[in-house]
């Protein structure tokens, strides 16, 4: 166990440098800030002087050294467009993509799974095709797509929504929240929809895969021999097989979810990190887009890691040698 | 040889398959409509001096006090949606076909070299992949296109955005193309053919670019199929967040972007009728990839 977490920690570590280099490029090779700090009026001296002070004289891998090292300790810069750190801009936004993002989870979880159970038990009844028929067609929608068409539905023709913002916020000290208002939890329901439809169709399909797959068992067919009832036959035991690629799946998609949650925010003006990101490449605001990029590396590479550690916890076959399950 | 086709087992399930034969229809008429947009659109909507102010926002013509002439309506400045979308369509078509064709190149290539050298090469060549692969595709294509607007002067970057996507989305898309390849080489660099050319003397690029490649490009051409469908959602994706293509030279994207604006005041069609385009072309090539898929695995038939 522990000599497989400690391979997986060292194989991170490159994708970690080479992101962390690609954003030092951005700053290195992108614009020249001595020219962008003196204006117009300088001599060579306060040029020169500028230069040691900033360290720009020093080679190019110390430069590498001294930046990740400031990244290390959450220093980004400043930002290009708004004249703040960027460490405080991200923080301040990521709680509303934090819970944009689990909400489209718990969403994804809550309908997907019921809908891929009773499609799996029901293979052939119309209202199960119908189900995959509509899930095929929402897939093939664009993201931003699906949010237009519930703004126009839900806010402009039948005004039950707002269609923009996060609605009123409680501040918890470092952290804002939205789910503790009633316009919070209003705001919310549009984007978390439109961004958890997409998981949604995967989980369910994969759901109803693995119902399939586990109903021809025997040990179900066992079951039923015994007489036992078909809730506890289908919840108790076929449902509890299936979770463990379901599990994996749901947590490979946080990382894809806050990737789309990008489209999702600037869909619905929704105050969080992708917004920021959409604003800043606009911009050419380099060390919001540096920044960024860092922050989701690390995030994709934990993201991976646990859930590695979760097939491992899940999954006996790999416990005991490499060579057997995946 | 088209009677040759005409005999095939593929073309054979393609007539068997109502949902295929259907997809490719709708493809065909978005294909012809867009294509030829210059002399089959009602109007030109780049054409400054047809356009009349008085005539915004007139509703589709279905619609009670629609406009007989504008079929899907006009937007805010005058222009017809429908003639917007056919010029649209073909923008977002070249981006696709041609980002595709990038992300092919790229990715046979780095597979073919990694399948048939092995050792060191294959294995960095993979783990490249293999990275890449674990960041969604329409990240890494927003970042780049980040970058490219950053490195390039702005008057230049304006004139070069079409390009600058198509590098974009293109570099988002290899990996699976290399993963691919690099498979289904390794299982064909152990056969007789290619080693009776090596006995013969014939260099390692040739036999690859030769004699691998043509045995290995059924799996791509299935790929290359749903690839297209994806990137022209990337594009549609990344112009609508207002980093792709400019109002000048509106895509799909930037139809729905624009359109997006006029929602709350109920101008919907603006925004809705783009939106429709885009999904039924997306679908049509999604399905039409299905169908492939399954159509060229010998399991299936």
């Amino acid at each position: 166990m522990f000599a497989f977490i400690v391979s997986r920690l060292l194989q991170a570590i490159p994708v970690l440098l080479v992101v962390g280099f690609i954003s030092f490029g951005m700053f290195a090779f992108v614009g020249d800030p001595i020219l962008f700090m003196l204006g117009q009026d300088f001599t060579l001296e306060q040029k020169e002087a500028l230069i040691r002070q900033l360290g720009l004289d020093q080679p190019f891998l110390v430069q590498y050294g001294h930046y990740l090292w400031a990244a290390l300790h959450g220093n980004f810069g400043m930002s290009y467009r708004l004249a703040r750190p960027v460490s405080t801009l991200l923080l301040e936004r990521l709680p509303a993509t934090a819970e944009l993002a689990l909400s489209a989870a718990a969403f994804a979880m809550i309908v997907g799974m019921p809908l891929g159970v009773y499609t799996g038990i029901k293979r052939d009844a119309l209202s199960s095709r119908l189900i995959l028929m509509f899930s095929l067609v929402g897939v093939s929608l664009p993201p931003f797509l699906i949010g237009i068409l519930l703004i126009l539905i839900f806010a402009v023709l039948l005004g039950w929504l707002p269609s923009f913002g996060r609605g009123e916020v409680v501040n918890l000290g470092i952290w804002t929240t939205g789910f503790l208002t009633w316009s919070g939890l209003k705001a919310l329901v549009l984007p978390a929809i439109s961004l958890g439809l997409f998981p949604l169709t995967l989980n369910m399909r994969l759901v109803r895969a693995e119902m399939l797959e586990v109903l021809r068992s025997d040990y179900i067919k066992f079951a039923k021999a015994r007489g036992i009832s078909q809730r506890a036959i289908y919840f108790g035991h076929a449902l509890k097989n299936t979770l463990v690629p379901v599990i994996t799946i749901v947590g490979l998609q946080i990382g894809g979810l806050i990737a789309f949650a990008i489209v999702t925010e600037s869909v619905f003006q929704w105050p969080g990190m992708g917004l920021l990101l959409v604003q800043s490449i606009g911009t050419a605001d380099i060390p919001v887009m540096s920044a960024y990029l860092q922050l989701i590396a690390v995030l994709f590479v934990v993201i991976n890691l646990l859930v590695d550690l979760l097939y491992y916890a899940v999954d006996p076959r790999l416990r005991i040698g490499r060579g057997g399950g995946h | 040889m088209l009677g040759r086709f005409l005999d095939s087992d593929v073309f054979y399930s393609f007539r068997r398959n109502p949902l295929a034969v259907g997809s490719a229809i709708v493809l065909a008429c978005i294909l012809i409509g867009s294509v030829f947009s210059p002399w089959l659109a009602p109007t030109n909507p780049f054409d400054l001096a047809s356009l009349n102010v008085m005539d915004s926002f007139n509703p589709p013509a279905f619609m009670p006090d629609g406009a007989r002439a504008n079929l899907l309506g006009t937007d805010e400045q005058g222009r017809d949606v429908l003639s917007s979308i056919m010029y649209g369509t073909r923008v977002s078509l070249f981006v696709g076909v041609l980002a595709v064709a990038f992300a092919i190149t790229l990715g046979v290539t780095v597979g073919l070299v990694a399948g048939y050298l092995g050792g060191f090469v294959e294995s960095v060549l993979m783990r490249i992949t293999d990275v890449q692969l674990s960041f969604p595709s329409i990240l890494i294509a927003l970042l780049v296109d980040g970058i490219a607007r950053a490195v390039l002067p702005r008057e230049l970057h304006n004139e070069l955005e079409l390009y600058v996507l198509i590098f974009a989305i293109g570099i988002s898309g290899w990996p699976q193309f290399a993963r691919t390849v690099r498979g289904s080489t390794m299982v064909e660099r152990g056969k007789e053919y290619v080693m009776a050319a090596r006995v013969i003397g014939i260099g390692s690029a040739r036999i690859m670019f030769s004699h691998i490649l043509p045995n290995v490009l059924g799996p791509v051409l299935v790929i290359a199929t749903l690839s297209l469908g994806q990137a022209i959602l990337a594009e549609a994706t990344l112009s609508f967040l207002g980093v792709g293509l400019p109002p000048t030279e509106p895509s799909l994207g930037t139809l729905i972007r624009i359109g997006q604006n006029f929602l709350l005041s109920g101008e919907w069609w603006v925004t809705i009728f783009p939106g429709v385009a885009l999904a039924l072309m997306v679908l049509a090539i999604n399905l039409l990839g299905d169908w492939l898929r399954d159509a060229l695995n010998p399991r299936l038939r």
